[in-house]
């Protein structure tokens, strides 16, 4: 399963990944009504620490502490792909507390949200890898 | 291998997975006492709410059992365990042998000794079947007044999960504060505020009976203790609980346990304890597994952590409160008192002693909580981060830059790949 990697000294901070991510998991397919006056909800952050950036998003680990602490059963690893089950999840956040990333946050709808690789959303594999200007974040 | 597993929960199902990760093939079988698929056993305050069913807070899938090869005796309780002979008891008289022995058989209320209490038929609140006898309950009685025993985090979901379904809810408790396990004085005091602005009534500090109460229904949720009695007489070491490593080994070679029936080390103090919640459950089930089935595993301790929601507030903690304390937020002790102003309140809060984090409380303010959760269970070193850098946002500029660059980065870089295009 390829994964996605990311090289701070390629990162521009333009933050165009946040939108991306944003935008395609909106359910929008007009990237304004997705985005204009709206919370950024993306599951991808880039984080700015004097000169350096960098974009994080969930590692798919191989030993998930997210999959391992819902207490639903929400979270499963499926193909390689950490995945949430939004109608199982109660929105403890227990997976928030337990990744150790970052790579989870609370969602509009009262889920938990993270980074599925757009396998299932429109976008259908990753965006930000697809739009990030300069190649800082790869897919391999 | 024949495995057999004493219980059917988290601890269980992380036994299960573990033990296929590295045997497919061995026969498991799973004892469990109730009558019930695994559930998430959280979640029953959920169920009664409303916010989940029965299909839905199943823990796995409803094929599961039989895609891991177990076969589940479920609604049979194991009553003993003949170390010498390596066989479990059933209470329907049944007697099965094992090649290796998993206890998973969990917690069960503890119910301390309350004035009057023998004069009165009481709820308790752990189990699936806890929950509908409560639901059946409270269908029963319209408009009912409910006396709970218990301000801790088994009597406030209670208290959350039948708010709609009762009328008025009281809770006491002997401790000064509601959730003491997980909450310091300040931010206990934002919660009981947010809990009394939605019309719960507390009394703490009190050594009361029943009897000094009127009440439809009465709820003892003054916690859990470690169920160990089928262990009693197999020669195990059984403090509060029974004693495991961090292989999750009991002291026979062939007898594992795990879950909220264990005691064992934590990762933040090294001490012995009992830590019962589901997420060291599953690990030390799976830790149990893998090594039952041959494997090598080794979990961290367990790590006390708590993520839990009362009306839409949202506490995150883990760890202990020690040490220097540096926080944000805009809750205020003296506030308490103006109930309407709570609900928007929130508290981030970190305790830090000599160059680590030693926990944290966060009170709707927990963006990307478990990189502290991490600092806290792997103790690195943050005395180069400064105060408001810790407590501003968390990142993974918190570790050190080559762990940062094993976790993102691509480690052999081909040349060329990055290049970026001219797009203009």
């Amino acid at each position: 399963m390829k994964k996605i990697y990311v090289q701070e000294e390629w990162c521009l901070k333009c933050r165009l990944c946040e939108y991306i991510c944003a935008y395609a998991n909106s359910g929008f397919k007009d990237i304004a009504a997705a985005l204009k006056d709206k919370p950024i909800n993306t599951r991808i952050t880039v984080e700015e620490s004097g000169r350096i950036s960098y974009a994080v998003s969930c590692r798919h680990c191989d030993e998930p502490s997210c999959v391992k602490s819902c207490i639903s059963g929400a979270l499963e690893k499926v193909d390689g792909v950490v995945k949430i089950d939004k109608d199982k999840c109660v929105g403890c956040f227990t997976c928030v507390l337990a990744c150790p990333y970052g790579a989870i946050a609370a969602g509009e709808d009262g889920a938990a949200m993270k980074c599925e690789l757009c396998v299932e959303n429109s976008g259908g594999s990753p965006m930000c890898v697809k739009y990030c200007p300069n190649r800082a974040i790869i897919l391999e | 291998m024949n495995y057999v597993i004493i219980g059917n929960s988290a601890a269980a199902v992380g036994g299960i997975e573990g033990i296929r990760r590295v045997d497919r093939e061995g026969l498991i079988t799973i004892v469990g006492e109730e009558p019930y698929h695994v559930y998430g056993r959280p979640l029953i305050s959920y169920l009664l709410e409303g916010k989940t069913d029965a299909e839905r807070m199943k823990y796995r899938p409803g094929d599961f059992y039989e895609k891991n090869g177990c076969e589940l005796k479920k609604g049979v309780a194991a009553v003993k365990i003949d170390a010498k002979k390596k066989t479990v008891a059933l209470e329907n008289g049944e007697v099965m042998p094992y090649g290796r022995l998993l206890i998973a058989t969990g917690a069960r209320p503890f119910v301390p000794r309350i004035r009057g209490l023998e004069k009165y038929e009481y709820h308790t609140f752990m189990t699936l079947g806890d929950a509908l006898k409560l639901k059946a309950k409270t269908d029963a009685v319209k408009n009912a007044k409910v006396l709970i025993f218990g301000a801790g985090l088994i009597g406030l979901k209670c208290a959350e999960a039948i708010y709609k379904r009762v009328s008025e809810i009281t809770v006491v408790d002997m401790a000064d504060r509601v959730l003491p396990s997980i909450l310091d004085a300040e931010s206990s005091a934002l919660i009981k505020a947010h809990l009394e602005s939605r019309g719960i009534k507390f009394l703490l500090s009190a050594d009361v009976s029943p009897d000094d109460f009127q009440f439809d229904i009465l709820c003892v949720c003054t916690g859990v203790t470690p169920e160990t009695a089928v262990a009693k007489d197999a020669g195990l070491e059984i403090g509060r609980g029974i004693f495991i490593d961090k292989n999750s080994r009991t002291g026979d070679p062939y007898i594992y346990a795990a879950g909220d029936c264990t005691e064992s080390f934590s990762a933040v103090t090294g001490r012995r304890g009992v830590t019962p919640i589901l997420p060291n459950a599953y690990i030390q089930g799976e830790t149990a597994g893998i090594n039952m089935a041959g494997g090598s595993a080794e979990y961290d301790g367990a790590m006390p952590m708590n993520a839990i929601g009362f009306f839409g507030k949202h506490i995150l903690t883990a760890g202990i409160y020690e040490g220097e304390e540096i926080k944000r937020g805009s809750f205020a002790a003296a506030s308490a008192s103006d109930l309407s102003s709570v609900s928007a309140c929130t508290l981030k809060k970190l305790f830090v002693k000599d160059g680590g984090l030693k926990g944290f409380i966060f009170i709707d303010d927990f963006k990307r909580a478990g990189i502290y959760t991490a600092l806290v269970r792997e103790r690195r070193d943050i005395s180069g981060l400064d105060a408001d850098a810790l407590i501003e946002n968390a990142g993974l500029n918190f570790y050190p830059k080559e762990f940062r660059d094993e976790v993102l980065k691509r480690r052999e870089s081909r040349q060329g790949i990055y290049a970026g295009e001219n797009l203009l």
